[in-house]
C-alpha cells in the first residue's frame, strides 16, 4: 500500500520506498538520508501548517509539504 | 615541512569548536573568492611543524548542488590538502557518515574525528572504534570538542598520516558499492585514467562522478565525447539493472553500507523511542499555540538588548569618547603646535570623525552577534526558520531572514551583518538588499521633524505609515527581485533541526570578537574612506577653500546640479538635495544639514524654528515624499560598508545601492505626482 509522506499524520511511522522528482530537491533529500528502507516518524507540523518535522536515521529533519508529496512510503 | 589539513563536516558537528581549539587566536576569517561563503584559516598551536588548518564550509554531501558543497569539493580535489580531517557528530552518526563515504573516495588521506562523545556516553551507547576503522579503512579518533578532549590527538594522527602518506597514491579502502557498480567503476577507471591523472584526480572518483552525470567534473576534465558515450552505456546498463536512476542507486548504496557499519559497530542502549530533553523543550518551543508568542518574545528580547538602553549607551559612549575626549586632546595639541586650520579640520572632522563613524557600530555588532551566536548554538535559530518559513516563503525568503529584517528596525549595519546566518547565498543577497528598507533608528529624527512641521495633528499615523511603506516596498521588492534578478532554482527547504545544546561562553566570545574584528577590517576601510571623502566634499569649495556653509561646498554644488533630478519628486529646492546627499554619512544628518542651510543653525529634531523654516520650502505632500525618499534611498556609509563586506562583490554592492535609490526615486515620484493629481499638493 503506497502513500506519500504528506498523507501521514503526526505520530505515524513508515518506511521510505522511493523519492520522486529530480534535481536539487531530490538530491538533497537523499543526501539527508531519505533513501529506500529508512524509517521515518512524523513528529509534527509547524504552527502555521507547513513545513513538517520528521525523525529519520536518529535525527530531526524538516521539509515542506511540497517535498513530502514526492516521498513515497509504505 | 609544512602541512595543510582541511576540516570537513556536517553543519553543527562541532567543527568551529574544533577549529578554535586547534588554532586558538591565529585564525583568519575571510570569504571564498567572489561568493558570500566564509573562509577560515589558522595555524595549529603547540606543534613544531608548520600546520595550516583550513575550515571548509559545513556540508552534508559533496554533490555539487550548493555553493558550499562546490567550494569544499573544489578545494579538496584542486588544492589537495595533505589530510582531510572529517568531523563526525557521533551522536548522529548515520547521516554524518554519508559525507565520510564521499570524502574517502576523493583519494586524499582522511582522518575521522568522532565528536560529541560526551553525548554518546551520556546516552550509554557504545561505539566500537576498531570496527569503524576496519569498515571505513581510515583512522578514527574520539573527541569531545567543547571540553577540548582528544583534539590534539586528532592533529597528531593527521600529522602521522601526512608524513607517511606523502609518497603513496591513496587507495580507496572501503567497499561501499554493490558488485555491479564496482564492476562498471573498475572498467571505467582504466578508460578515464589519462584525463584524471592530468588533473591529479583519483581515477575511481572521476569514474563514479561521470557515471553519476556530474556536470562540474565533466567540465573540469574536458573528457572526449567518445568516452562520454562509453560512460553513458555503463550508466544505462546500471539504471536498467536497478530500474531506477543512478543517483538514487548510489545514494541508496551509501546509506545501506552505512546502516550495515552502524549496526555492527554501535550498540545503542535504547532505541530512541524515549523522549530526550531536547524533544521535551521542542514540545513547548514549537508548540502549535505557544510557538509564535515565544518566537516574538525572543525576538523582542534580542532587539531590546541590542538597540535598547545598553546598545544606545555604548554608541553614545564611543561617540563622546572619540568626538569629544580624543578630539579635545588632539585639538589642543594641534593648536599648541600651531597647525593650520585646514589640517586641524582634516584630522579632527575628517579622519577622527570618520574613524568614529565606523567604531560606534562595533559594540553593537558584537552585542547582536552575542545573541545570534546564542540563538544559533542552542539550536533555536533552526526552530525560528521552521516556525516562520510559511510567512517568509511568500517573499522568496527563508524563515531565517526574519532576524536580519527585524534588526533592520534598529540599525541596518549590524542587521546586514546578521544575514550571515542564512545558509543559502541567494537568500543572503536578497536579505541584504531588503534589510535597509526596514526603517532604522537614525531615520526617525527626519520623520519626527517633518511630521511635527507638516502633520502636527496626526504625527503618529504619518510616521507609522512610513514604517509600513518600508515593509511594503520590501515585500514587493522581494517578489520582483526573486523573479528577475535572483532567479533560478529555489533552494530546497530541507533542514536539520539540531538538538538543543548549551552553548559555551568561549565559542560565543570568539564568534563575537571575530565579527567585530571582521567589521573593522573589511567594512571599516570602506566606511572610513567614504566618510573622509564626504567630509572633504562637504568642507571644501570647488576652489579648495574651506567653507562654513555647506551650500558653498563641492557637495552643495553637486546638490544644486541635482535639483532637476529631484524636482519631479517635489523637492525642487537645492537645500533638500544637499541634505539628502549629506544624509549618506548617517541619515539623521539630514536634519542637521537642513538646519544649517535654512540659517536656523544647530538644531534638534523637535526644533520649532526649523519646522517653521521648512514651511517655506515644503508643502505637506512634498514633505511626505521627502520622508519616503529618506526611508528608501541608499543607506548610510556604515551600512554601505557592511553591504560590501557581506556581498563580497562590488557589482552586487553597487547594484544594491542603485536599486534602493532607484526605488526611492520612483516611490517618491509616485507619491508626489499622484498626490498632486488627486489634489493633495
Ligand atoms: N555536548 C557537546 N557539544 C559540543 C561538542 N562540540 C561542540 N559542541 C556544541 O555544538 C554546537 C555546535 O558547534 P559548532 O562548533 O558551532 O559546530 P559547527 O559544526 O561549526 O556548526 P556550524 O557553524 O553550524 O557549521 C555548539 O553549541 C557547541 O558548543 C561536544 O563534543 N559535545
Amino acid at each position: 500500500m503506497n502513500k506519500t509522506l504528506k498523507e501521514l499524520k503526526p505520530g505515524d511511522k513508515a518506511v521510505i520506498k522511493s523519492v520522486m522528482g529530480e534535481g536539487a530537491v531530490k538530491r538533497r533529500l537523499m543526501d539527508m538520508g531519505v533513501t529506500r528502507g529508512a524509517e521515518v516518524l512524523v513528529r509534527k507540523v509547524a504552527p502555521l501548517g507547513d513545513p513538517i518535522e520528521v525523525n529519520i536515521r536518529g535525527y530531526e529533519l524538516t521539509f515542506r509539504k511540497s517535498e513530502a508529496e514526492n516521498i513515497i512510503v509504505e | 615541512m609544512s602541512y595543510t589539513f582541511a576540516l570537513v563536516g556536517n553543519p553543527n558537528c562541532g567543527k568551529t569548536t574544533i577549529f578554535n581549539e586547534i588554532t586558538g587566536s591565529t585564525q583568519y576569517v575571510g570569504n571564498w573568492p567572489g561568493v558570500t561563503v566564509e573562509k577560515k584559516e589558522g595555524k595549529a598551536r603547540k606543534f613544531k611543524e608548520e600546520i595550516k588548518i583550513v575550515d571548509l564550509p559545513g556540508i552534508y554531501s559533496l554533490s555539487p548542488y550548493t555553493m558550499e558543497e562546490i567550494i569544499a569539493r573544489d578545494y579538496i580535489v584542486d588544492q589537495r590538502p595533505d589530510v582531510v580531517i572529517n568531523i563526525v557528530d557521533a551522536s548522529n552518526i548515520e547521516r554524518n557518515l554519508y559525507l565520510t563515504t564521499q570524502l574517502i573516495e576523493l583519494g586524499i588521506p582522511v582522518v575521522v574525528a568522532l565528536n560529541m562523545m560526551d553525548v554518546v556516553n551520556a546516552r550509554q551507547d557504545r561505539i566500537d572504534t576498531q570496527k569503524l576503522i576496519h569498515y571505513l579503512g581510515v583512522p578514527v579518533l574520539l573527541v569531545t570538542a567543547n571540553k577540548g578532549a582528544g583534539v590534539k590527538e586528532v592533529v597528531e594522527k593527521a600529522l602521522e598520516v601526512a608524513q607517511s602518506a606523502a609518497a603513496r597514491e591513496a587507495d580507496i579502502p572501503c567497499k561501499v558499492f554493490d558488485q555491479a557498480i564496482e564492476q562498471s567503476l573498475g572498467k571505467l577507471q582504466t578508460l578515464v585514467k589519462p584525463w584524471a591523472q592530468a588533473k591529479k584526480y583519483n581515477a575511481r572518483w572521476v569514474s563514479l562522478k561521470l557515471l553519476e552525470g556530474d556536470e562540474k567534473v565533466k567540465e573540469k576534465l574536458d573528457v572526449p565525447v567518445t568516452l562520454m558515450a562509453e560512460v553513458k552505456t555503463y550508466r544505462e546498463g546500471l539504471e536498467h539493472e536497478y530500474d531506477c536512476d543512478i543517483e538514487t542507486v548510489v545514494a541508496d548504496n551509501r546509506y545501506r553500507f552505512i546502516s550495515n557499519v552502524v549496526s555492527k559497530a554501535i550498540k545503542k542502549k535504547n532505541n530512541g523511542n524515549t523522549l530526550t530533553l531536547s524533544d521535551k523543550i521542542d514540545k513547548v518551543v514549537t508548540n502549535r499555540i505557544l510557538a509564535i508568542p515565544i518566537f516574538l518574545a525572543v525576538m523582542f528580547a534580542v532587539f531590546q538588548a541590542s538597540f535598547g538602553p545598553v546598545g544606545s549607551f555604548t554608541i553614545d559612549w564611543i561617540d563622546v569618547f572619540i568626538n569629544e575626549t580624543i578630539a579635545g586632546v588632539l585639538t589642543s595639541w594641534l593648536e599648541a603646535g600651531g597647525a593650520a586650520e585646514w589640517l586641524k579640520a582634516l584630522i579632527i572632522d575628517g579622519i577622527l570623525a570618520g574613524m568614529g563613524s565606523m567604531l560606534v557600530f562595533v559594540p553593537q555588532i558584537m552585542i547582536v552577534f552575542f545573541f545570534l551566536s546564542i540563538l544559533e548554538d542552542t539550536g533555536y535559530m533552526a526552530r525560528a526558520a521552521f516556525i516562520m518559513d510559511r510567512v517568509l516563503r511568500k517573499l522568496g525568503l527563508s524563515g531565517k531572514s526574519f532576524i536580519p529584517m527585524l534588526m533592520g528596525f534598529g540599525c541596518s549595519t549590524p542587521a546586514i551583518m546578521a544575514s550571515r546566518t542564512l545558509e543559502n547565498e541567494k537568500d543572503r543577497r536578497l536579505t541584504i538588499i531588503l534589510t535597509p528598507f526596514m526603517s532604522c533608528g537614525a531615520r526617525l529624527p527626519v520623520y519626527a521633524l517633518f511630521a511635527a512641521a507638516f502633520f502636527a495633528q496626526n504625527q503618529g499615523v504619518i510616521i507609522f505609515s512610513i514604517y509600513m511603506l518600508g515593509i511594503v516596498v520590501a515585500v514587493l521588492s522581494g517578489i520582483i527581485l526573486k523573479k528577475f534578478v535572483l532567479k533560478g532554482e529555489v533552494a530546497p527547504f530541507v533542514m536539520e533541526l539540531p538538538p538543543y545544546r548549551i552553548p559555551t561562553l568561549k565559542g560565543i566570545t570568539i564568534h563575537m570578537l571575530d565579527r567585530g574584528k571582521g567589521f573593522v577590517k573589511k567594512a571599516g576601510t570602506v566606511i572610513f574612506a567614504a566618510a573622509v571623502v564626504i567630509w572633504f566634499l562637504q568642507t571644501f569649495s570647488f576652489s579648495f577653500q574651506m567653507v562654513q556653509d555647506p551650500g558653498d561646498s563641492i557637495m552643495g554644488g553637486i546638490g544644486k546640479l541635482m535639483v532637476p533630478v529631484f524636482a519631479p519628486l517635489g523637492f525642487d529646492d537645492w537645500r533638500a538635495a544637499v541634505a539628502l546627499l549629506t544624509g549618506v554619512v548617517a541619515k539623521e544628518v539630514v536634519v542637521a544639514t537642513l538646519g544649517i542651510l535654512t540659517d536656523v543653525g544647530e538644531v534638534t529634531e523637535d526644533s520649532v524654528e526649523l519646522a517653521a523654516a521648512l514651511q517655506v520650502y515644503f508643502t505637506p505632500l512634498k514633505a511626505y515624499a521627502f520622508m519616503a525618499f529618506t526611508l528608501l534611498y541608499m543607506p548610510c556609509v556604515a551600512a554601505f560598508g557592511a553591504i560590501k563586506r557581506e556581498m563580497n562583490s562590488w557589482k552586487w554592492t553597487l547594484f544594491t545601492v542603485a536599486y534602493q535609490t532607484g526605488v526611492a526615486w520612483i516611490v517618491a515620484l509616485l507619491i508626489y505626482q499622484v498626490g498632486r493629481l488627486v489634489g493633495l499638493g
